[in-house]
């Protein structure tokens, strides 16, 4: 019989989806290849580094769902606009005010979903 | 604002489902609409989880279902309960749904949309595509009179304006509806679209034609709090899951990997196991209900659709393109009429909130309101998907020379070996029954 206790089952996850298969052979770059986006070459979300510097929870990094959140050796921030779903998570999470000045890119730009 | 003043009578912002039902609503009642889409065509920035129910459209477009680029009718719904080892799930087929009028049907966002708002264009909209509101114009005394976009002299007046501008909705923002943010009525969807041939996801899912399935799955999100699904499309296959958006950081655990955890699971992975990645996709939503709700009316405009949080996320039940359609429906008649009296300050739209609240949109949310949180909750999440596997697998298995044990002891023990409280258990139980009874 097998039983799951529940805090194991919590933390089951983490080890076995680090692991290089759970990936299926497709590295994150392919991933994010197989979405669409126009890109625009002035940012539509600006992030402001040294306000990063002071946070310690930087939930961003994990929740971004296209990996656009990079933190620097010096304990900053980098992020990339150009494969932006422009969902809203970044801002929603980030609990530094000033931290993240979010816009949509400009009409026409951006994410592109895609049709039959 | 008197008509001679204004460049329009109605502008929608937002070419979604609520945007493209508002427009053809005030359009075919003879007014000057304009609707401002910000993606190179309606419906380009739109992605859910994989299943409309059309119904309302009844009322807008008769026999839509012989127009409205479907990519299969639902016929089977299943709601499935993972743990790491087992898999019990609820199977329902009805051979009705997959014949006229329908039920719920599968279908690509950008198709979709990108359909009915071509129905407001045939009623005489004008859609403007690869434009961005970037803010509101109001008068002296606040009343909104149009909006601001991004193209040279792009501001554009209005007698009402109609934001159906998304979950993050500025424009609801700006105009002070909602009260405050908070992450915590947020979920995060993540989806992988995989291709596969016609005849291998019939055979996997066991189904024929344009016959499609439905599956929901709890206990399928690790150690964050949310819920997983798959759909069929015609050839290929959506898997994803849904995420709270604050359990993300403190999990430590990224969206894309939970996706890759859930294909892994041994109840899942026959059905998905070599589908190509044609597109992963994200989006934000609003999953709070009644929770979250902005003020639904302003001096000049409206809100509808995910705009106005309307989205149903009530675990067995998830629904957001119906209560957009239904919400924008409202919101253009209000307008319509508004108009018509001469009154488009906040006393002369109230009746959207009576329109709202008279029919499924809020009826729905209200009988509805604890359900968001008890499906999200803990408990739900991580304790009873084990215990209710346990007490099943325990039925099941023979267990000889062993007699079978009576189910109320196997629930007793089950319900202590995970951890559950028996009071938080009937609590719970009673939310649920008071929520779906």
């Amino acid at each position: 019989m097998s039983t799951v206790n529940p805090a194991e089952h919590v933390s089951a996850h983490p080890a076995e989806i680090l692991a290089p298969a759970a990936w299926g052979g497709l590295s994150f770059q392919e991933r994010m290849a197989t979405a669409e986006f126009r890109i625009h070459h002035q940012a539509h979300i600006v992030v402001d580094g040294s306000v990063c510097e002071g946070c310690s929870t930087r939930e961003c990094i994990v929740a971004c769902p296209a990996n656009l959140f990079v933190p620097t050796s010096d304990g900053g921030l980098v992020f990339n606009h150009e494969q932006c779903f422009e969902c809203g998570t970044c801002y929603l999470v980030c609990n530094k005010e000033g931290a993240i000045s979010w816009n949509y890119p400009e009409g026409g730009h951006g994410v592109v979903f895609r049709r039959t | 604002m008197s008509a001679s003043t204004t460049d329009v009578d109605v502008i929608v912002v937002g070419g979604g489902p609520a945007g493209a039902c508002a427009a053809l609503v005030a359009a075919r009642a003879g007014l000057s609409v304009v609707l401002l889409e910000r993606g190179p065509f309606p419906g380009s920035k739109n992605m859910y989880g994989g299943v409309v129910y059309p119904r309302i459209l009844d009322q807008l477009i008769p026999e839509w279902w012989l127009e409205a680029p479907v990519q299969r009718w639902v016929t089977r719904r299943s709601t499935m309960l993972l743990t790491d080892t087992q898999a019990l799930t609820v199977d329902f087929r009805s051979e009705a749904w997959g014949k006229p009028p329908h039920n719920g049907a599968t279908a690509y966002r950008p198709d979709f949309d990108h359909w009915l708002a071509g129905h407001a264009e045939a009623a005489g909209a004008q859609i403007i595509t690869s434009t961005t509101v970037t803010g509101l114009i109001r008068d002296a005394q606040g009343a909104v009179i149009g909006v601001r976009t991004d193209r040279p002299d792009g501001d554009l007046t209005a007698r009402v304006v109609i934001a159906c501008d998304g979950v993050n909705s500025f424009l609801a923002k700006e105009a002070g509806l909602y009260e405050h943010t908070d992450a915590k009525h947020f979920t995060l969807g993540v989806k992988e679209t995989l291709a596969l041939p016609k005849e291998v996801i019939d055979e996997r899912f066991g189904v024929r034609g344009r016959d499609g399935v439905d599956i929901e799955i709890i206990g399928a999100t690790g150690g964050v709090n949310g819920g997983g699904f798959i759909y069929t499309n015609l050839e290929t296959i959506a898997v994803g899951v849904v995420l709270k958006i604050t359990k993300l950081g403190a999990q430590q655990q990224r969206p894309e990997q939970i996706i890759a955890a859930l294909k892994q699971h041994p109840a899942i992975a026959p059905l998905v196991q070599d589908g190509e990645l044609k597109e992963y996709s994200a989006h934000l939503i609003p999953e709070a209900g009644l929770k979250m709700m902005p003020k639904m009316t302003t001096a000049g405009m409206l809100v509808a659709g995910d705009a106005a949080a309307l989205c149903l996320a009530a675990g067995i039940w998830l629904e957001g393109v119906n209560f957009a359609m239904a919400s924008g429906m409202y919101a253009g008649e209000t307008a319509v009429e508004a108009i018509a009296g001469g009154d488009t300050t906040a006393t002369g739209l109230a009746d959207y909130q009576r329109r709202l609240s008279d029919t499924f949109v809020l009826k729905d949310h209200r009988k509805l309101r604890r359900a968001p949180e008890l499906v999200l909750s803990d408990r739900v999440q991580h304790l009873y998907p084990t215990m209710v596997a346990n007490v099943v697998e325990r039925m099941f298995r023979v267990d000889n020379p062993n007699p079978k044990p009576g189910v109320r002891r196997i629930l007793a023990q089950e319900r202590k070996r995970a951890g559950v409280r028996r009071r938080d258990l009937l609590r719970d139980g009673w939310t649920g029954f008071r929520s779906f009874g």
